[in-house]
């Protein structure tokens, strides 16, 4: 519909002029068209593209359960579906308590007031030490390449939190991912995701009610 | 009496800007967008604030929300190798055709038995196939037997691009040439569910793994 012809209006008997062509080109199609593969790509284009999570499994020991390293600053994490819970330092059971009694389960979240905090608060010495580098690479001091391997040693440092994750049969991989990826953002280098001890999975019990 | 007469206004409107507008769309989104292979499952992965890209090049196991795992080879080259490698060990033949359906499978989820009926099956009959997924439990373990001659297939396949690299005289980038081990795991899974798959990677003594996500703000925090 790009002219309608008019006609009839004001134009005298006898009086004839030159057709004039008109030179719009009915565009509707073109438009329709236009459209349509608009919707069609608005559609079917994703963009962003997936990226990778990258995280270092403990060998499998077969013949011999594997005591856990005893470590000076450490974390477990015991996971539930869309629950948190942890103690630090070593599990003691009821019936082998110890200095402090048996173990007890603290609950948290993932929230900002939640595992981002008490990851920051127990991972102070990574933290710091990175806050101090950043400085020093800002202010050309300290070469990018540098900073990666001075942060790389200082996670594995004594004073830098380890972390222990046990999942239960409830916890989703949406769980799992989450949490290691605080972990991630908490400057955490050793991230251990190991099996559920049973007495660990009968306390989880009696805390996730 | 006098016939009122109403100014007679062209229905037509200048279309010009908006087809312009439409079109300048059309070649954003045509160049922004990019295709993914079609896969067997569609798998919702969950988020992280990693800043790795997935690479072209991987070895990728698929477990969707049932826990069905699928097996993803990126090299072409490769999964020829591999193929014949596992019908070899499984003692089992496949016709020609259905070789050059294999070759041409990006993503593949069932067990060695099945696998003739499985190529035959059209795209969308694959996707309601009812014994997809690779076995991987611990008493019956294929998935162990891909992964192994899948990852001896992209090493060698490796070494070869590396040679091929050197005789060109450029320097391989040794993190593009080696292919990264994915897990691509629905959010919704349980957790234990993909430990069978990661089990399987261990047992061949594979530990370095990465996790499929979807880029997400740093800041976040998730509820």
């Amino acid at each position: 519909m790009a002219e309608m012809a008019e006609s009839g209006g004001g134009h005298k008997e006898g009086k004839k002029r030159a057709k004039k062509s008109s030179t719009r080109v009915d565009m509707t199609p073109m438009v329709d068209l236009a459209f349509l593969l608009l919707t069609f790509f608005v559609l079917t284009s994703t963009f962003s593209k997936p990226r990778i999570m990258r995280l270092a499994y403990p060998a499998k020991n077969e013949d011999k359960e594997s005591e856990a390293p005893k470590v000076k600053n450490g974390i477990t994490f015991l996971l539930s579906k869309d629950k948190i819970f942890f103690y630090t330092g070593e599990f003691f059971s009821a019936s082998k308590p110890g200095p402090n009694g048996p173990t007890t389960l603290k609950a948290t979240d993932f929230s900002a007031n939640g595992v981002r905090k008490l990851l920051s608060e127990l991972n102070m010495y990574v933290l710091q030490k990175k806050e101090g580098l950043a400085k020093k690479v800002q202010m050309k001091q300290l070469a990018d390449t540098t900073f990666l391997r001075l942060m790389d040693e200082a996670k594995v440092q004594p004073d830098a939190l380890k972390v222990l994750v046990k999942t239960d049969d409830k916890a989703t991989c949406k769980n799992f991912v989450d949490l290691v990826d605080e972990l991630k953002i908490a400057e955490i280098g050793v991230i251990a995701p190991v099996e559920m001890m049973p007495e660990e999975l009968e306390l989880l019990k009696q805390n996730n009610k | 009496m006098p016939k009122i007469k109403i100014p007679k206004s062209s229905p037509s409107i200048d279309m010009t800007p908006m087809v312009d507008l439409a079109f300048l769309l059309v070649t954003f989104f045509m160049l922004a967008a990019s295709f993914r292979p079609s896969e067997p499952v569609t798998v919702n992965t969950p988020s992280s604030t990693s800043d790795k890209i997935l690479p072209e090049n991987k070895l990728m196991v698929t477990v969707d929300n049932k826990g069905r795992a699928f097996l993803t080879i990126g090299d072409a080259e490769a999964r020829k190798e591999t193929i014949n490698a596992v019908l070899a060990q499984y003692g089992s033949k496949l016709t020609s055709k259905e070789l050059e359906e294999f070759y041409g499978l990006t993503t593949f989820g069932c067990s060695v038995k099945d696998l003739p009926t499985y190529l035959e099956a059209s795209e969308t009959e694959r996707q309601r196939f009812e014994s997809a997924g690779i076995p991987a439990d611990s008493n019956y373990n294929e998935l162990v037997d891909w992964l192994k001659s899948a990852i001896t297939a992209l090493d060698n396949r490796a070494v070869t691009l590396l040679a091929e690299a050197k005789k060109k005289g450029k320097t391989p980038n040794y993190n593009e040439i080696y292919p990264k081990l994915v897990i691509r795991a629905d959010g919704k899974v349980t957790y234990k569910k993909v430990d069978k798959i990661i089990n399987s990677f261990r047992e061949i003594k594979y530990t370095d793994l990465n996790f499929e996500t979807i880029p997400e703000l740093s800041g976040k925090t998730k509820e």
